[in-house]
């Protein structure tokens, strides 16, 4: 019955592809491409997400404005052709893509980018919370209405294929965050149709509407099928009148198989043809055994966090610094961390606009680390050490072995533990947060390739978890982060943070960064096409079964 | 009598079938027990893992907790320390010395059997105590508690009392497995006490004006013995395995500084393709441990059984 | 009897009612909590302050129970905040008991097949080889941790020798209709015989690893009963009658035996819903005990609390229908 159904998949999209000339494909046209995901979608309506597993699904379905370009974190034109800004960096025209239609047949214009800007803006109610709508809150700040100044301030479509955005404010992430698959395009008859906005807050979670959970409209190069809940499958189907290259795939199927060890299983086994995250201690073995382990970039940064609010100790700097020079963050790498990954020199990774290059290093020493401790006069040091457990994170792919390691190393140059360990949703992130731990680890994947993403979040309020608000510097930073955001001119803004990113390391030392370590992605070796995107942002319309 | 059949009916059978153990009838059954070739398999299984227990720290060759081999430990290769001179077994994920974990691991997997089973006996002497010797709506009352926690399957309610703890660790896994066998050892005291209350030497005692309280604790308790020890040697097994269970689910001890075989268990099923020894090991000794104590408690049960003395 | 039945029921309300009062007071006792579970690794202080006064979360915990029982009653047990999140739990579940019902269904089959042959092989003959060897057996089966034994079979037949398939319910390529969530009776019902086929498949191992324990209990109950029964008078009078073996097999021993047996079938649920959140998870199964695993391990609480609540419930009611078809036959226990 499948051989049957692929043949004749086969042969129809062998004319379609007659008719396109022979592109880029080597690649043959059909077939069934199933991917391996660790969790259930939580919905389809991207705007309201905040898991990867919705975001994964909701990238093959929609188109943004911007995009970013394949393997990359830099921004590039996808239903806008071009945009450009006034100098002050408030205004934003975007020119359009030209006969696009959404997959309910809505045409895409001006004024339907205007509508989902204005969506965004004016949720009411439970779709204000954060727990919804938190990309939106995250990166515009505010709804209308509220008492806080949005970044959004207008849309208007200049004619059909133009559209103009204002601003409050320049910032940096603009426009990179348009191509966040939250901020994706959606069609407005099927947002109005199927009630998108009337999300309620029903006892302990949200009930969201049939457009989130059955009818997903966008762009897209695939289209959404359906969603069986007794077998665990999300299934999407090619959109035939896509506006670009159409996909050589019939289907894409999402398989949720929750257990790491199942997926794996399942890709052996040939139930699979890809899944994503696997474990780093598999990469050597699945090579082995004949598949495409595709390694990301790195894009996050794992850090020891220092909460100066509880030992006035941590508040001297020679003390961080002796944290910093007493972990052997080589032999970590080595040891708990896939290939490819590096240890961070800064909070940033390299291809984060204003990494600098000359930053104070930390290469290990116990006995400059015991030095210093003396000097601070700390050599009796006895730290609340918090490490979460039940969690494995691209940047922190065992919590246990990584604590282990960094303990270890500590110990050594005498500082002393209490160590706590809480399930990262049952505790761990709530104490880290009312600043119970001194030292606790925590990480950050970027969003885009904005350093305000990265240093911003960590640091941009000087309340925050490292409570830089204790040091006299704490202000400083925050105000220098504000200002480096704003500036509109790339090369200025750079900088900038270059300069904010040496006094981070050389002066401040707020946190201790200790990796940056590659997430990977697994497919058989005739799925061709897969681009590994550091921002795990891989578009499988680009891929075929060879 | 029927062959018991629902979990109240097996513990009320052993309660009644075991409770009159007098001298002569231990007597009898260790010279049964002698002779029993599965309860001598049992019996030394248990002791090899006693002596190991106790002298692991002096035979260890490495300190369980010490990284010695960390810098053959290759994430990137899913190089993990292989067999060497000093190191037969290897090493574990983090470099440290597999054989010296195992021997040491039976420490505190001894330590989670104890435990679990004396909370269990302890919280279950209370309830049955009261219970058997008190009677009337104190009676009632603690059935019906007991009745309420037998209602729920074991593991389960070992799994969910284990997910409640906000700070998982060793004394919370042992809180799980043991609170579960509670309500089993209250029904068995009652049973057994209630078996004795019309028996002769209670109702003698009773009859001399001996008070409640010592007719309870010298006559009463030391006589129900016999059902006590053969549960206790089957719960001794079941909390080792529910324990490992408990860690497989990610609700063990999370912090594994101080080996542990259920948790060694747990931590190794993400490699137990590329490097199943690392699983093997542990749970051929909690098999081999649970098989021990099964066998001995099993044999015991025989021996103890009225019913088997023709 | 009816009145019987009537106050065990009222205990079963009672019951239920107190566990998900403890639960309930527990999970809400606990930091993090749904607020925590919603927002994800992005939350803040301020933004989990804001969601718990939004959702109510911080109202006293009395007033909280009351308005969970109000939803409950009318269905809405909250939705799941880790395993599907967003979906009402309820729908979890009636989406996932078809399958740990088909397995739990299949597992206890394999072991009463299994178990009661070897039970009576093993009473008739008492201190042979046979008997020793399956009563060393069965204790070893109760000896290996059920999901270690998943793994073995896991890693034997499938992984090494791709006998059977390691995951799952059914090979994704599939193209079933459902009609009932039962895989196997679906492909038949429709006579999609290669989904039945495949369905079938995928539930061999774990059903294997499931039936052990249950398994175990099923023969040394047989072999006990069966022992129990040959040392009865009436079965010694027929054999010293000069009956047929066949004969008293068929007519007394069996027939008397096996009533313990099927009481003791009745209660093995408990220890399958346990069975089950390991076996599930080994195997990714996608039934109730997967969710539960999941569960544990994400700290979904809503699901936890109703999954547990009807686990209990199911639990008791089958306890129920097994003491009172026990009281039905033996009026012993009616007089108590």
């Amino acid at each position: 019955m499948i051989g049957l159904t692929g043949v004749a998949a086969l042969a129809l999209s062998a004319c379609a592809q007659s008719e396109r000339g022979s592109d880029s494909g080597s690649g043959k046209v059909g077939g069934t491409l199933t991917f391996g995901a660790a969790g259930a979608p939580k919905l389809f309506d991207p705007f309201y997400a905040v898991d990867g597993e919705t975001f994964r699904v909701a990238r093959q379905m929609f188109d943004g404005l911007t995009t970013f370009k394949p393997g990359t974190a830099e921004p590039e034109g996808q239903l806008a052709e071009k945009w450009s800004s006034s100098s002050d960096g408030l205004t934003w025209t975007f020119n359009l893509r030209k006969g696009v239609k959404f997959h309910d047949g809505t045409e895409f214009n001006a004024a339907a980018v205007c509508a989902n800007f204005d969506r965004w803006y004016n949720q009411k109610g439970a779709g204000q919370s954060d727990a919804v709508s938190q990309y939106y809150s995250d990166n515009f700040g505010a709804f209308a209405g509220q008492a806080k100044t949005s970044l959004y301030k207008s849309c208007a479509a200049k004619d059909a294929n133009t559209a103009e955005v204002v601003l409050t404010s320049s910032t940096s992430k603009f426009p990179d965050i348009l191509g966040l698959p939250a901020f994706s395009m959606q069609s407005p008859t099927a947002l109005k149709q199927y009630d998108a906005d009337n999300v309620v807050a029903e006892g302990d979670s949200f009930k969201f509407p049939a457009y989130a959970t059955d009818h997903p409209t966008g762009t897209g190069p695939f289209k959404f099928s359906k969603y069986d809940k007794a077998n665990n499958t999300v299934e999407l189907v090619r959109n035939d009148d896509y506006w670009g290259e159409k996909t050589k795939l019939d289907k894409l199927v999402f398989r949720i198989i929750p257990d790491e060890t199942a997926r794996k299983q399942a890709l052996q086994s040939g139930d699979i043809d890809g899944f994503d995250f696997p474990n780093a201690a598999d990469w050597e073995s699945l090579k082995k055994a004949g598949f495409n382990v595709q390694i990301r970039p790195a894009f996050n940064v794992l850090y020891l966090g220092i909460d100066q609010k509880n030992n006035p100790k941590l508040q001297d700097l020679k003390v961080r610094q002796a944290l910093a020079y007493g972990i052997n963050r080589d032999q970590l790498v080595k040891s708990q961390l896939p290939e490819g990954a590096k240890v961070a020199s800064q909070f940033i990774p390299e291809t984060v606009g204003g990494y600098a290059k000359d930053v104070t290093e930390y290469k290990y020493d116990a006995d400059k680390a015991k030095a210093l401790l003396a000097e601070a006069g700390a050599s009796d040091l006895t730290l609340k050490f918090y490490w979460p457990s039940e969690v494995t994170r691209p940047y922190m792919p065992n919590p246990k072995d990584i604590f282990g390691a960094i303990s270890a190393d500590l110990q050594k140059i005498g500082v002393k533990f209490e160590v706590t360990t809480k399930p990262w949703n049952g505790g761990y992130l709530t104490d880290v947060d009312q600043h119970i731990p001194d030292l606790f680890l925590l990480g950050w994947t970027g969003d885009t390739g904005s350093a305000d993403n990265w240093i911003g979040t960590f640091f941009g309020n000087p309340e925050n978890r490292f409570n830089t608000a204790s040091s006299p510097w704490g202000a400083t930073l925050a105000a220098d982060l504000k200002k480096a955001d704003a500036e509109p001119d790339r090369d200025k803004r750079y900088k900038l943070y270059e300069d904010i990113n040496k006094k981070i390391m050389g002066e401040y030392l707020p946190a201790i960064p200790i990796s940056h370590s590659p997430p990977a992605l697994v497919v058989k070796s005739n799925i061709k096409g897969i681009v590994p995107s550091p921002l795990t942002d891989e578009r499988f319309a680009t891929a075929s079964i060879g | 009598m029927p062959t018991p059949t629902t979990k109240k009916e097996r513990i009320d059978a052993l309660a009644e079938s075991t409770s009159d153990s007098g001298v002569s009838l231990a007597a009898s059954a260790w010279k049964r027990l002698r002779r029993s070739p599965v309860f001598l398999v049992g019996l030394v299984i248990i002791v090899l893992f006693l002596v190991t227990a106790v002298i692991a720290p002096w035979i260890a060759p490495h300190d369980p907790a010490a990284r010695d081999l960390i810098d053959q430990v290759v994430k990137a290769r899913n190089e993990i320390p292989p067999a060497q001179p000093g190191y037969p077994l290897g090493g574990d994920q983090v470099g440290r010395d597999f054989l010296s974990r195992l021997l040491v691991g039976s420490q505190q997997t001894l330590l989670v059997g104890v435990f679990a089973t004396l909370i269990g006996l302890v919280g279950g002497l209370i309830l049955g105590t009261l219970s058997g010797a008190l009677g009337g709506w104190v009676d009632s009352l603690v059935m019906r508690v007991v009745d309420v926690m037998l209602s729920i399957p074991q593991l389960l309610l070992a799994f969910g009392i284990g997910a409640l703890f906000a700070k998982p660790n060793l004394f919370t896994v042992i809180l799980a497995v043991s609170i579960v066998q509670i309500p089993v050892f209250a029904r068995l005291l009652r049973g057994s006490m209630l078996a004795q209350r019309s028996s002769d030497h209670v109702l003698a005692a009773t009859a001399l004006g001996v008070k409640p309280g010592p007719i309870v604790f010298r006559h009463m308790l030391p006589n129900s013995l016999g059902p006590v020890i053969v549960q206790s040697t089957l719960v001794l097994a079941t909390s080792i395995i529910d324990a490992a269970a408990l860690s497989f689910l990610g609700l063990g001890n999370p912090d594994d500084t101080v080996p542990e075989w259920g948790q060694m268990l747990g931590n190794a099923q993400t490699v137990i393709d590329s490097h199943p020894a690392l699983a093997f090991w542990p749970a051929g000794c909690i098999i081999l441990i649970a098989l021990g104590f099964t066998l001995v408690g099993e044999s015991l049960r025989d021996a103890l059984d009225p019913k088997n003395r023709r | 009897m009816l009145r019987y039945t009537v106050r065990r029921l009222i205990q079963l309300v009672v019951v239920v009612l107190v566990l998900s009062l403890l639960v309930f007071a527990w999970l809400r006792a606990l930091p993090g909590g749904p607020a925590s579970a919603l927002l994800g690794d992005r939350g803040t202080e301020e933004s989990r302050a804001a969601l718990s006064a939004q959702l109510g979360l911080d109202q006293p915990i009395f007033i909280q129970y009351f308005k969970f029982l109000g939803r409950a009653i009318t269905g809405n047990f909250g939705n799941s905040t880790g395993v599907q999140p967003g979906d009402p739990v309820v729908d979890i579940f009636l989406q996932r008991f078809p399958a740990t019902l088909e397995l739990s269904a299949f597992a206890i089959v394999l072991a009463v097949i299994a178990g009661i042959p070897l039970g009576y092989l093993a009473a008739k003959r008492r201190g042979g080889w046979f008997d020793n060897l399956s009563v060393g057996a069965s204790l070893i089966g109760v000896a290996v941790p059920v999901f270690f034994l998943a793994f073995l079979l896991k890693y034997l037949l499938s992984t090494k020798f791709g006998i059977l398939p390691s995951f799952g319910r059914q090979d994704g390529a599939i193209e079933a209709t459902r009609v009932t969530g039962f895989f196997v009776l679906d492909g038949i019902l429709t006579q999609e015989w290669d989904a039945a086929w495949d369905a079938f498949r995928h539930l061999v191992l774990p059903a294997i690893a499931l039936a052990t324990i249950p398994f175990a209990v099923i023969f040394r109950i047989t072999r006990a009963a069966v022992l129990e029964v040959l040392n009865e008078d009436y079965v010694r009078t027929a054999e010293s009658k000069g009956l047929l073996g066949s004969v008293i097999r068929r007519r007394h021993v069996l027939r008397n035996a096996m009533l313990p047996v099927v009481t003791t079938i009745g209660l093995q649920v408990g220890a399958l819903l346990a069975g089950a959140v390991l076996t599930e998870k080994v195997f990714a199964f996608s039934g109730v005990g997967e969710a539960l695993a999941l569960g544990f391990e994400r700290r979904d609480y809503p699901l936890l609390q109703m999954f547990i609540m009807v686990a209990a419930i199911v639990y008791v009611l089958v306890n129920l229908l097994v003491d009172l078809s026990y009281a039905l036959i033996d009026p012993r226990i009616r007089a108590r």
